[in-house]
C-alpha cells in the first residue's frame, strides 16, 4: 500500500442546471492518495462533501477504464487533463504536486449544454452517426466473412481511427468548438473498408451538413483537437474527411440524394438501400 | 413456479431450424403495429433493437448512460468466439458447442448452447458486413487467438478493445433505425418497475435521469437486456459503475424466476486493489495469457524483485498442475489457483495479494514491437494505473469479480416466466451454466440480440392474444405509485452514512463470504451480514438533494438498496447448491486434487427462485438439465 498522499485545492464549476448561470467554489481535498486516479479523488472529496450535508460535485463516468467515453472536464485549461493520450478516469494524482490548485470546469461548447456541474449533454454527437455514420446493412444480409479480404493496412488505419469513444474533448479543446475530428474518425473508418466505399460519398455529405447544423463550428486548422484527444486520433483523419467530401461533391448534389438530416430516404420502410 | 424451457424435440443440429419454422409468424404489413420496448443498450440490447426495428416493428430503446454507445459491452476486450475454423485447426460448431458445454461444468441447456455455436459464423459475418475492424492477416483475411478453455484458435479480436468495435457496430446499426424513425431512443433512464397487465408484461416505469421526472412507456412485449451484476462485489470487480442489478430485480419481484444466481464469475487477471478509496479493479484480458506465463516465487515470503529470482526458483504453476491447458486453463481454475498459491504465503506485491503475469520470455521470442502490437493498449493501461512498466517488469494481477452467469430465467425463447417478458446478454442465465470460457459473452449477446429474438419475439406476438394497454391504465399508476413511495423513503431516512459506502461495505462482505472459495459457516454468517447491513442501510442512509432534478446520489441509492437485497438471495442459492461446479466452489465438495466435485445425481439442475413476498424467504423451483448428446464426465485441464 502507498500511503503516499497529497493536499490539494479545487476550484470547481458549479451549475445547477442549463438556467443556472455557474461559479466556481474552492474545496480543500486534504489526504489524496497519490495513486487514486483522478475521478477517486472526486469520489473521496464527494464522500466528504455528502457526509457534511453538501451537494456533491456531479460528473459523468462509467467504465473507469478509459474506454467508454464518458467521463471528461476540462482541468487547469486542458480536456481530460495535462497527461498524453489519457481519459479523465485513467488521469492518475501521481502526476499532481502536494500544494497544487486545480481547477476543474465542464466540457464547454455550444453543442454540450451543461445538465449540471461538470455533466453536460452530448447527444449532438449521435445525431450525427444518425446522418449516415453507418455501414447500411439489415441483419441477416451479410456475405461469408473471408469472401471480402481488407489489405492489412487499411483494416489498421480504420481501426485506429474507430478507436474514437465519443468523448467530445476534441470539441472542447477547439477554439471553434468543431467537431471535425470526430467526424473524421468516423468517416474514415467507414471509407478505408471496402464495406463502406458503396455510402461514402453520401455519408461525407450528410455528416458534415449535420454538424453545420448542430452548431458545431468549422476547422480553421488549430489542430488543438489532436493534441487533447485521449485517444491518439489523428489530424489526417481531418484531412481524408475533407478529400471524401470535395470528391462527394463535386460529383456533383444530382448523382448523390442527400437527404434532409435526421432522415435518410428510404430507410424509414425497412428498405434496403 | 411452471418451467417449461421449451426445448424443441430431435436431433441437436435441427432443433433451431425446426423450431423456426413452428414458430408463428407477424405479417410484414403487420410488425408496425407492435410496439417493443427495449431496455440496455450493451450488445444484446442494441443488436436487438437494431434487428427489431430493421424487421419493421416500432422499438423505444432505453439506457442510463448519456448515449447508448457507452453500455458496458464497451469495456470488453479480448474477442468474441466463433466456429469458423479459419486456421484449419479442428473447430466445428460441434466443438464451440461442447466446450462451452463443458466449460460451464455441464450446468447449460444443450439445446441453448448448440443454438448459441449454430449461429455463431453469422455473427462474424454480420459484423464484418457492418465495418468492424478486425485483426487481419497480411492477405487480408481475417485473424484469430486463442483463449482459455479450448485448445483452438477461435476467437476474432480488434486489439484489446473487441466489445468497444462491436458495441460501436450495434450502435450504429441502432442509430441508422432511429434515423429511420423506426427506434425511439431514450438515453438517461432508469427503469425502476415492470408494468404487467393480465399477468403480461406491458410497460417499463422509468426515471428521467435529468429532470428526475417518472415516466410511463407502454408495449406489447418487454426486452429486457441491463447487463450484468458483477458490482455486488464492488470494489473487487472489473464491472463498469453504472452496471447494476436494479431492472432484473424489480422484474423478479413482479414474478420472473431468477435461475443461479450464485454463479459469479471470478476472472484471475485483473490489476490487484491497492487502496481503499479504489472503485474498481481493472481486468487485463485474459488474451494476455497467449504469451504471458503466470508464476509465483517457489519460496513462501521471498521478498526479492522479481528480477532476481532466479528461474528455478519460480514456480509457473499453471503449467505444472495443467500441462495440456497451461496458462490457458478456464477462469474458475486459474483464480482458485492464484488464491491457493497466495494463501500460502507465495503472492508478491506490497499485499501479497498479487501473482506475477511475465512477458519477458515472449518479447524475447517475439520482439518488444509484436508484444506491442497484440497488447499495446493493455500495457499502457496497466502503466497509467499502476506506474510500472510491464514491458520490463511482470504484471502483478489478481483475481476480480468479472461476470454473472446466473440471470433471469429464460426459456429458449429467452422469454422469463413472465409472458411478454424476454430476457437477452448477461441479464439472462442461458448458455454459460457455472462457468463462462472467455470471449463468448460477446458471442451470445450477439446471438441473442440478432439472430435469436427477431425470431421468438414474432413467434409470441403471432400467437398471444394483447388486450389494448396505454399508459393511463390503472397497473401504471400502482407501479408509478410503488416508484415514488420507495424513492420518498431513501430521503426519509437522513442518516449519516452514504450510498457509496454501503455498496463498498456490501461488495467487502460477498467477495470475503460468497467468493472464490465457500463454505457453509462462511455463506450463513455473511447471509447475516448482509441482512444487518440492509438494516442499516435503511436506518441510517443520507442522501443530498431531491428526486426532482439530476441527482447521482439517488442513483446510487436505489441501485444499492436492491443490491442489498439480492445479496442475500446469491447466498441462499449458493447454501442450496450442494455440490461444487464451475466457479461455484464450497469447500464441503472438493476432489483429492482440490477441483471442484460435481454432485451430477443430485445437482443436475437449474436452481430458479420465486419471489416470495416482503420478508419472506423465495421460493425454490428446479429445471432438470437433460443430457442427451454429451456425456457427463470429470471436467479436466490437466
Ligand atoms: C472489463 C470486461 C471485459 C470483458 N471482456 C470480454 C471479452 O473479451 N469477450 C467476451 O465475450 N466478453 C467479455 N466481457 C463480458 C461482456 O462484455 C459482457 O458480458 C457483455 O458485454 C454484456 O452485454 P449486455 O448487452 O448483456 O449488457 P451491457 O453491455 O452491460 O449493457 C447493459 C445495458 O443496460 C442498461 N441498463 C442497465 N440497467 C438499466 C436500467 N435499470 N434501466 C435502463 N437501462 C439499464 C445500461 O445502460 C446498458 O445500456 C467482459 C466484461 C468486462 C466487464
Ligand atoms: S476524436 Fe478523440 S477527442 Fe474527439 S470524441 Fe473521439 S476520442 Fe474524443
Ligand atoms: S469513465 Fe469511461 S472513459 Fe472515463
Amino acid at each position: 500500500m502507498s500511503p503516499e498522499t497529497i493536499n490539494l485545492t479545487l476550484k470547481v464549476w458549479r451549475q445547477h442546471g442549463p438556467e443556472d448561470q455557474g461559479r466556481f467554489t474552492t474545496y480543500q481535498a486534504d489526504n489524496i492518495p497519490t495513486d487514486a486516479s483522478f475521478l477517486e479523488m472526486l469520489d473521496i472529496v464527494n464522500e466528504r462533501l455528502t457526509v457534511e450535508g453538501e451537494d456533491p460535485i456531479a460528473f459523468d463516468h462509467d467504465c473507469r477504464e478509459g474506454i467508454c467515453g464518458m467521463c471528461g472536464a476540462v482541468i487547469n485549461g486542458r480536456p481530460h487533463g495535462p497527461e498524453k493520450e489519457t481519459t479523465l478516469c485513467q488521469l492518475h494524482m501521481r502526476g499532481f504536486q502536494d500544494g497544487d490548485t486545480i481547477v476543474i470546469e465542464p466540457f464547454r461548447a455550444r453543442a454540450f449544454p451543461v445538465i449540471k456541474d461538470l455533466a453536460v449533454d452530448r447527444r449532438a454527437l449521435d445525431k450525427i452517426i444518425q446522418a449516415g455514420g453507418f455501414i447500411s446493412v439489415n441483419t441477416g444480409q451479410a456475405p461469408e466473412a473471408n469472401s471480402l479480404p481488407v489489405p492489412k493496412a487499411n483494416a489498421e488505419l480504420a481501426f485506429d481511427a474507430a478507436t474514437c469513444i465519443g468523448c467530445g474533448a476534441c470539441v472542447a479543446a477547439c477554439p471553434n468548438a468543431s467537431a471535425m475530428l470526430f467526424v473524421g474518425a468516423k468517416i474514415s473508418h467507414l471509407a478505408l473498408l471496402p464495406q463502406g466505399r458503396p455510402e461514402a460519398a453520401k455519408r461525407a455529405l450528410a455528416m458534415v451538413a449535420e454538424m453545420d447544423r448542430l452548431g458545431f463550428g468549422n476547422c480553421t486548422n488549430h489542430k488543438e483537437c489532436q493534441v487533447e484527444c485521449p485517444k491518439g486520433i489523428n489530424i489526417t483523419n481531418i484531412a481524408r474527411l475533407n478529400r471524401e467530401f470535395i470528391k462527394a461533391a463535386v460529383k456533383s448534389a444530382e448523382e448523390i440524394p442527400i437527404f434532409p438530416a435526421g432522415q435518410p430516404e428510404a430507410l424509414a420502410m425497412g428498405a434496403n438501400e | 413456479m411452471q418451467l417449461d424451457a421449451k426445448i424443441p424435440g430431435g436431433p441437436l443440429e435441427t432443433k433451431w431450424d425446426r423450431h423456426r419454422f413452428e414458430l408463428k409468424l407477424v405479417s410484414p404489413a403487420n410488425k408496425r403495429k407492435f410496439d417493443i420496448i427495449v431496455v440496455g443498450t450493451g450488445l444484446a440490447g442494441a443488436s436487438a433493437s437494431a434487428a427489431l426495428a430493421e424487421l419493421g416493428y416500432q422499438v423505444k430503446t432505453f439506457c442510463i448512460q448519456d448515449t447508448p454507445r457507452r453500455a458496458h459491452s464497451i469495456a470488453a476486450q479480448g474477442g468474441i468466439n466463433a466456429a469458423k475454423n479459419y486456421p484449419n485447426d479442428g473447430d466445428s460448431i460441434w466443438r464451440l458447442f461442447y466446450d462451452t458445454i463443458k466449460g460451464g461444468d455441464f450446468r447449460a441447456r444443450e439445446g441453448n448452447v448448440y443454438r448459441l455455436a449454430q449461429v455463431s459464423n453469422l455473427i462474424i459475418d454480420h459484423c464484418v458486413a457492418q465495418g468492424i475492424p478486425f485483426a487481419r492477416e497480411y492477405g487480408g483475411l481475417l485473424a484469430n487467438r486463442s483463449f482459455g478453455g479450448a485448445q483452438v484458435s477461435r476467437t476474432f479480436y480488434a486489439k484489446g478493445q473487441t466489445g468497444q468495435q462491436l458495441l460501436l457496430g450495434c450502435y450504429s446499426a441502432l442509430m441508422r433505425q432511429v434515423a429511420a424513425g423506426q427506434v425511439t431512443m431514450l438515453p438517461r433512464r432508469e427503469v425502476l418497475d415492470l408494468v404487467l397487465v393480465n399477468g403480461q408484461a406491458r410497460g417499463i416505469v422509468v426515471r428521467n435521469l435529468i429532470t428526475g421526472a417518472i415516466e410511463r412507456h407502454a408495449a406489447h412485449a418487454v426486452v429486457l437486456a441491463t447487463g450484468g451484476y458483477g458490482n455486488l462485489f464492488q470494489p473487487f470487480t472489473t464491472n463498469g459503475m453504472g452496471s447494476n442489478v436494479g431492472a432484473a430485480w424489480r422484474a423478479y419481484k413482479r414474478g420472473a424466476g431468477f435461475a443461479n444466481p450464485c454463479f459469479t464469475q471470478i476472472h484471475p487477471t485483473c490489476i490487484p486493489m491497492h487502496g481503499d478509496y479504489q472503485s474498481k479493479l481493472t481486468l487485463m484480458s485474459e488474451s494476455l495469457r497467449n504469451d504471458g506465463r503466470v508464476w509465483v516465487p517457489k519460496q513462501a515470503g521471498d521478498q526479492r524483485r522479481p528480477e532476481d529470482i532466479p528461474e528455478n526458483e519460480r514456480d509457473y504453476y499453471l503449467e505444472r498442475i495443467y500441462p495440456s491447458f497451461g496458462n490457458l486453463s478456464p477462469r474458475d481454475i486459474a483464480s482458485r489457483a492464484a488464491k491457493f498459491q497466495c494463501d500460502q504465503g507465495k503472492g508478491v506485491g506490497a499485499t501479497g495479494r498479487a501473482v506475477y503475469l511475465d512477458f519477458a520470455d515472449a518479447i524475447k521470442r517475439l520482439g518488444r514491437a509484436e508484444i506491442a502490437a497484440r497488447y499495446g493498449n493493455l500495457f499502457q493501461m496497466y502503466e497509467k494505473i499502476t506506474g510500472e512498466d510491464p514491458y520490463q517488469t511482470p504484471m502483478m494481477i489478481y483475481p476480480a469479480s468479472h461476470y454473472a452467469m446466473g440471470g433471469l430465467w429464460v426459456d429458449y425463447n429467452l422469454m422469463s416466466t413472465i409472458p411478454g417478458l424476454f430476457v437477452l446478454g448477461e441479464a439472462n442465465f442461458s448458455d454459460h451454466g457455472a462457468n463462462r470460457l472467455g470471449a463468448s459473452a460477446l458471442m451470445q449477446g450477439l446471438a441473442d440480440g440478432y439472430f435469436v429474438i427477431p425470431y421468438t419475439i414474432g413467434g409470441y406476438l403471432a400467437g398471444t392474444a394483447l388486450a389494448e394497454v396505454n399508459e393511463s391504465h390503472q397497473s401504471f399508476t400502482d407501479a408509478e405509485m410503488e416508484v415514488n413511495a420507495k424513492i420518498s423513503r431513501l430521503f426519509q431516512i437522513r442518516g449519516s452514512r452514504t450510498a457509496a459506502s454501503f455498496q463498498i461495505d456490501l461488495g467487502h462482505i460477498m467477495w470475503e463470504y460468497c467468493g472464490m472459495s465457500r463454505n457453509d459457516d462462511n455463506l450463513q454468517k455473511g447471509k447475516k451480514l448482509v441482512a444487518d447491513l440492509r438494516q442499516e442501510f435503511w436506518e441510517n442512509l443520507t442522501l443530498p438533494g431531491s428526486t426532482g432534478e439530476f441527482n447521482q446520489s439517488l442513483e446510487k441509492a436505489s441501485r444499492v438498496a436492491d443490491f442489498l437485497e439480492f445479496g442475500e438471495l446469491v447466498i441462499t442459492d449458493a447454501l442450496a447448491r450442494r455440490e461444487s461446479c464451475g466457479c461455484h466452489f464450497n469447500e464441503a465438495f472438493q476432489t483429492e486434487e482440490k477441483e471442484a466435485k460435481r454432485d451430477d445425481a443430485q445437482m443436475c439442475h437449474v436452481a430458479v427462485w420465486e419471489y416470495g413476498g416482503e420478508g419472506q424467504e423465495p421460493i425454490f423451483a428446479k429445471e432438470p438439465l437433460v443430457f442427451e448428446f454429451v456425456k457427463l464426465v470429470e471436467r479436466s485441464y490437466k
